[in-house]
């Protein structure tokens, strides 16, 4: 593969990565700070390129819809935005996922609650893990931690939402969507030919030939011992997911008496705290979960045999948290740490919460 | 030019609505007493004055008349 | 039954097979149905069976999937334009149409129904409007008369409070990105050919790339009106008719000569039901 190397935002790489992973279209409305994916593909026009399809929706609410409509046909279709944004798709993405309709949505946090601040944030893993919209459903969660991974999880993403048939949420935030960093792209996948389409999405209404019925997607079953049947199969997808799909990286685990928790932005920090910790002779590892949903619990339940304390790093008042409890079962000793509304804690900050919290209030 | 009809109701389907008794030119349909399986009484053809104009079967928002029509 | 005329080669009208054997769920003498099958005979005659997809709304119609044999998306409540929007733009060759009641279409998704319009999907709209929310149960819908009783006006819709009847078609009719805006109804012989007309004019611009075709039916609610299909029908023509007019309002992106300002700019009700 043709390796290149380029710098350029979280954001702009999320873009760069649906024009090259074949993408089929993208719809959106502007919110910061995560505007610039759509800026971006603008810019790129590729539609003149690629063929893909790119459209400022009016609102969000039409923007996971325009998914939804366009995903049901079989294509790759993907939406982004932050917080308030994502709140407004809730409604879309319980549908998409009632009608198991593969597709991509980017979430660019902020905090909040409500308008809240454009400053990141990680206070949106409970939307995004625990449901967000009504009933029981997950969506696939992937939580890069550095540009290169927003534009690697888009490929990544392509291949689970369809394998799956199930929406696909990259969690990131507007620390990781605003800083520049250096990453390789890759080469080009052309977007799928009508045959592939239809091979790949034999569910897909690309128009009935007269070769099978009509297919119809919908999220409704008035039935309700068919949708409790329907609700069983989500549930068995969801357990193979967790059992086949669970993602996550260790640094310095192996010998570690002390353990940070984090993923993305927080993970970044807290990998800087583990090199500050072990000056200070504190044999500390950071556990990165990749996938929020399915969340590593066996791989983290498995490492926590060897430590005595574990912390959990979020820029949140404490959500991760719940499930690295639930993941040891009580069996250590788990504390939060976070910082709120925008604001980004110091490795200091994550080092000195180690002690206190860990170490002397053990 | 003259021409006969004859309509064939799917009277199962019929929902009784009685649309198509008005719009019949002939006044050939009307409700039979009976009622079918859903318990509505549905439309028959109750003359043989049908001419096979497609009216009663255009109205009809279950679509359950067929229509034949030749010329005398 | 005369079994010299009922022969296959004397049959002049049947079902069309562009609807499906199910028995649909609509009340007796419901406008949806006729609706349905007039849209579905468009979608026979113009041979595009294999290449239509459609967009069922939430409410009455959220089930007309059920009923055309062609592949069907089934939107959240109001989004059936967004729907259309990405599925027509991702697939060019697809003819899309969307079916809507009022309250999907003119309350929870007006601004998918107006932006829609506003960008000139290519795309075909039909919306029926029976001044009513039928499935939940006869609620005030954004197109009930003034006067007009429902569940949640049960003293009539008084202006004061519940603001005027949207007249959605009207005003989409001033937007630059439609192309064709009708007002059919489906009641009698001659309203379903003018309906039916309406219908395929607005596929067959479709197929010419002419923006968007919007025709809407204004139609009955007997269970939600209180009445017989047959005595809805004539309430229908003597109190929906006179505030939502008969006709075409633009053709060839152009508005129809005779409708002036006071149709398409309207500060009152024309009329208030007793």
């Amino acid at each position: 593969m043709a390796k290149e190397l380029k710098l350029m935002k979280g954001n702009e790489a999320i873009a760069q990565a649906m024009i090259a992973s074949g993408t089929d279209g993208y719809f959106g409305y502007p919110i910061t700070p995560q505007s610039e994916v759509m800026e971006t593909l603008m810019a790129e026009k590729p539609w003149e390129t690629t063929g893909m399809v790119v459209l400022q929706a009016e609102s969000e609410v039409a923007s996971i819809n325009m998914v939804y409509g366009g995903a049901a046909t079989g294509k790759k279709v993907a939406t982004s935005s932050s917080s308030p944004g994502i709140s407004l798709m809730q409604e879309g993405l319980t549908y998409l996922a009632g009608a198991e309709i593969p597709c991509l949505v980017v979430n660019v946090m902020r905090g909040g609650p409500g308008l809240g601040t454009i400053q990141p944030s990680q206070s949106d893993y409970f939307q995004s893990t625990k449901g967000g919209g009504h009933g029981d459903y997950q969506l696939f969660t992937l939580a890069p931690a550095s540009v290169q991974e927003m534009y690697d999880f888009v490929f990544e993403a392509w291949d689970i939402a369809f394998k799956y048939r199930n929406p696909v949420l990259i969690l990131s935030d507007g620390a990781i969507g605003q800083c520049m960093e250096k990453l390789y792209t890759r080469d080009n996948v052309p977007r799928w030919s009508e045959e592939k389409r239809r091979e790949m999405a034999p569910w897909g209404t690309w128009g009935k030939p007269a070769t099978r019925g009509h297919n119809i997607i919908t999220s409704l079953e008035l039935d309700s011992a068919k949708q409790e049947v329907f609700n069983h199969k989500l549930q068995a997808k969801y357990k193979e997911m967790k059992e086949k799909e669970s993602r996550y990286e260790e640094i310095q685990c192996d010998d570690a008496e002390y353990l940070f928790v984090a993923y993305g932005s927080s993970s970044r920090i807290s990998m800087k705290a583990v090199q500050l910790a072990r000056e200070k002779g504190i044999k500390a590892g950071l556990f990165r979960p990749i996938t929020l949903f399915p969340f590593p619990e066996k791989a983290l339940a498995q490492r926590a045999k060897q430590v005595k304390g574990i912390l959990s790093v979020e820029m949140s008042a404490g959500q991760m948290v719940e499930d690295v409890r639930l993941a040891t079962g009580c069996s250590v000793h788990v504390e939060h740490f976070g910082r709120l509304g925008g604001m980004i804690p110091t490795p200091n900050e994550v080092l000195e919460a180690l002690e206190n919290q860990i170490i002397k209030g053990k | 030019m003259a021409f006969k009809g004859e309509i064939v109701i799917d009277k199962e389907r019929c929902k009784g609505c009685a649309v198509c008794v008005g719009a019949c030119p002939n006044q050939v349909i009307e409700l039979s007493k009976n009622v079918n399986g859903k318990g509505y009484n549905y439309a028959e053809a109750v003359k043989d004055a049908c001419i096979g104009c497609t009216s009663c079967a255009i109205v009809c928002p279950d679509g359950v008349i067929s229509v034949y029509k030749v010329k005398l | 039954m005369n079994t010299d005329i009922v022969k296959p080669e004397n049959l002049v009208y049947s079902r069309t097979k562009v609807l499906t054997d199910a028995t649909m769920h609509y009340c007796p003498g419901c406008g949806h149905g006729t609706t349905h099958r007039i849209v579905a005979e468009v979608i026979e005659e113009l041979g595009i069976q294999d290449s239509t997809v459609g967009v069922a709304p939430v409410g009455c119609s959220v089930l007309a999937y059920n009923y055309f044999d062609v592949d069907f998306q089934e939107a959240a409540h109001g989004r059936a334009p967004a729907l259309a929007t990405a599925i027509k733009r991702l697939n060019p060759h697809l003819s899309v149409f969307t079916y809507q009641g009022d309250g999907d279409l003119a309350a929870i998704g007006t601004a998918e129904t107006i932006h829609a319009a506003n960008r000139g999907e290519n795309i075909t709209m039909i919306f029926v409007n029976n001044g009513i929310y039928g499935m939940t149960g006869g609620q005030m819908a954004p197109t009930t008369l003034v006067g007009m009783k429902s569940a949640t006006t049960p003293y009539g819709r008084r202006v004061d409070l519940n603001g005027y009847p949207l007249r959605i078609t009207e005003i989409l009719a001033t937007l630059p990105g439609t192309c064709f805006v009708s007002r059919q109804s489906v009641h009698t012989p001659a309203a379903v050919r003018k309906a039916k007309k309406a219908i395929r004019q607005a596929f067959e611009n479709q197929q010419q790339k002419k923006g968007l075709s919007f025709v809407e039916i204004v139609s009955n609610c007997n269970s939600g009106w209180k009445m017989t299909p047959v005595q809805a029908n004539k309430w229908m023509e003597e109190n929906m008719f006179p505030n939502y007019p008969i006709g075409d309002i633009k053709v060839d992106g152009k508005i129809v000569e005779g409708i002036g300002t006071d149709r398409l700019v309207v500060d009152h009700p024309l009329t208030v039901v007793q």
